[in-house]
């Protein structure tokens, strides 16, 4: 046994004596390791792996060189791969892509099937990007208007939310809605005694005249003719041209108790929403002013 | 082969000569496309350095750790390109030193969050982020708008990001301080401020409000706010979609 050299070995290497397979002549304390070659299967998944990679750096961007990196055959990059997968959704999408591009908004409405499909784009948008201010449900929150409504800063048509989407309020967008509502008591317009009385005549305006007017009504009713009614209009009805918001109703963008109305006559409020002109496309900011208008408050 | 390889084994110098080019060979697959690196940089107008009050801003970002839940890289992928805005290209962080990539969304992506919000709601966010997203998991920060800005290493740190190639200009560093003030100043005039980093950057108010000058969260909100907004990507992209398709109803005011 000993002296049997199997096939393919040196002669004269040393054996083991069991397997008979040739040993590395290694020895750690009386143990021998076999040189048993490679499984024939594996060898050859490698020399393929060794194949496979010659063949990835030619089709593949693959070595860099110093005229810049190997482009491959293919022509293959990460964002052409984008740009292709986007030509295929906007091809599936091209009947009402098209139609998007081409109607106006009072055609798109009229149209079932392309006003659901502007509907379910704008709730998607919405999602991502309105939501974090309005409320998923376009519910708002103090100082972030609820969408649900018909109380508008600057108008409910799809025309005006479009408008609104575009610009931005206080954004930097240079045609946005800019106007600022002075703060009557820090800048010393008003004494505080008259934004008292400016405030209760500001919370009773929802419930009309009262049968009793108290002293402070009347006073109050004078300082608002004097110094508000040029932007919330006689009797608080608002004026959108402004975004001065209606005051005579029940729906209150920063709480309409006196105590809030007080700090909003003193400090003045500024609301900002950004511009969404550079952020989203023109087929994103019309579904979405489409799916706002049509949530309950559409005129 | 064992026994050619006996030889090399028993000789030192022969030893350490073989050893020199292999490790020569793995260093120079490593190192050498780095010289090239460059080359990947796509050329882009409109980024600069961050202002003094970024940069502060940044470090505090870093420090609290909100690479670690919310990642600055929009890949190439559609979903991502069309909920967070164009893909993330490398010369957009080429002044970043650390990059601030982040490996895991626990939170979303931050690479185009500038001017998506207005001031006032980051402000609100970051105090209390339950309180403008009901699921939100994340921490509070409200301390931040309780601890004043550290501003006098900022000389110091913008020194040193202009040994390892930003841009920073001698002036730039010398007014570090003035700048700092000037970006949350809305009142006094911006011209300094804008003739080193451009008309983009407007003073404002951040929102901490704090008489004794800015305040962390000021510093954080103003890095926050021009994060992805300085590359003009209709000048980098001819096919940039976001305005080719204008409707001719809406431009008009079709709908009555």
């Amino acid at each position: 046994m000993a002296n049997k050299t199997p096939k393919g070995r040196h002669p004269g290497a040393e054996h083991d004596e069991i397997s008979g397979v040739q040993t590395t002549g290694h020895e750690w304390d009386g143990l021998k390791e076999l040189d048993n070659p490679a499984p024939r299967w594996w060898l050859i998944v490698w020399i393929i792996s060794i194949l496979f990679a010659v063949g990835y750096w030619i089709v593949f961007p693959a070595w860099p060189t110093p005229a810049g990196h190997t482009k491959g055959v293919a022509g293959w990059t990460e964002y052409s791969k984008l740009k292709a997968e986007q030509k295929e959704i906007d091809q599936r999408q091209g009947t009402y892509l098209s139609k998007l591009h081409t109607m106006s908004f009072d055609q798109i409405r009229a149209d079932p099937a392309e006003y659901a499909f502007a509907k379910a784009g704008g709730a998607v948008v919405f999602k991502e990007n309105c939501a974090a201010c309005h409320g998923t449900g376009g519910e708002g929150r103090k100082g972030y208007p609820n969408l649900n409504d018909d109380d508008w800063l600057f108008g409910g048509r799809i025309d005006d939310i479009y408008h609104t989407i575009q610009v931005g309020s206080r954004s930097t967008d240079p045609d946005t809605h800019a106007t600022m509502m002075p703060a009557f008591g820090k800048s010393g317009i008003l004494t505080p005694a008259q934004i008292d009385d400016a405030a209760t005549y500001v919370v009773q305006l929802q419930h009309g005249t009262p049968a009793m007017p108290t002293p402070a009504w009347t006073r109050g009713q004078a300082v608002f003719a004097a110094n508000c009614a040029s932007c919330h209009g006689e009797g608080g009805g608002g004026n959108r041209d402004l975004g001065a918001p209606r005051l005579n109703d029940a729906i209150w963008l920063y709480g309409g108790d006196k105590a809030t109305v007080i700090e909003t006559i003193t400090n003045a409020r500024a609301g900002v929403m950004p511009t969404w002109k550079h952020r989203l496309s023109q087929d994103n900011q019309r579904m979405v002013a489409i799916y706002v208008h049509s949530l309950g408050g559409g005129e | 082969m064992l026994e050619s390889h006996k030889k090399l084994e028993r000789n030192s110098i022969l030893l350490l000569i073989f050893a020199v080019i292999a490790v020569s060979v793995g260093g120079i697959v490593e190192i050498v496309p780095l010289f090239r690196v460059q080359t990947t940089i796509e050329p882009v107008k409109g980024l600069r350095p961050l202002t003094p009050l970024e940069l502060a801003g940044e470090d505090i970002y870093i420090r609290e750790g909100c690479n670690v839940c919310h990642s600055q890289q929009i890949r190439p992928l559609r979903d991502e390109v069309q909920r967070y805005g164009h893909y993330s290209l490398a010369a957009e962080s080429m002044y970043d030193h650390p990059f601030v990539w982040g490996s895991e969304r626990t939170g979303p992506d931050l690479a185009r969050v500038g001017g998506k919000y207005s001031n006032t709601w980051h402000m609100e966010h970051l105090t209390d982020p339950r309180s403008v997203v009901p699921e939100s998991i994340m921490p509070r920060y409200d301390f931040l708008a309780r601890q004043g800005l550290r501003t006098w290493d900022l000389p110091d740190k913008m020194r040193t990001l202009r040994t390892v190639g930003v841009p920073y200009t001698q002036d730039d560093i010398d007014n570090a301080l003035v700048d700092v003030q000037a970006q949350t100043m809305p009142d006094e005039d911006p011209s300094g401020l804008q003739k080193r980093y451009g008309p983009k950057v407007v003073p404002q108010d951040y929102g901490s409000h704090d008489p004794g000058g800015p305040t962390e969260m000021d510093a954080l909100i103003a890095y926050l706010q021009q994060l992805g907004t300085q590359v003009d990507f209709t000048a980098y992209d001819p096919d940039y979609e976001l305005h080719k398709s204008v409707a001719p109803g809406a431009a008009k005011g079709g709908a009555k």
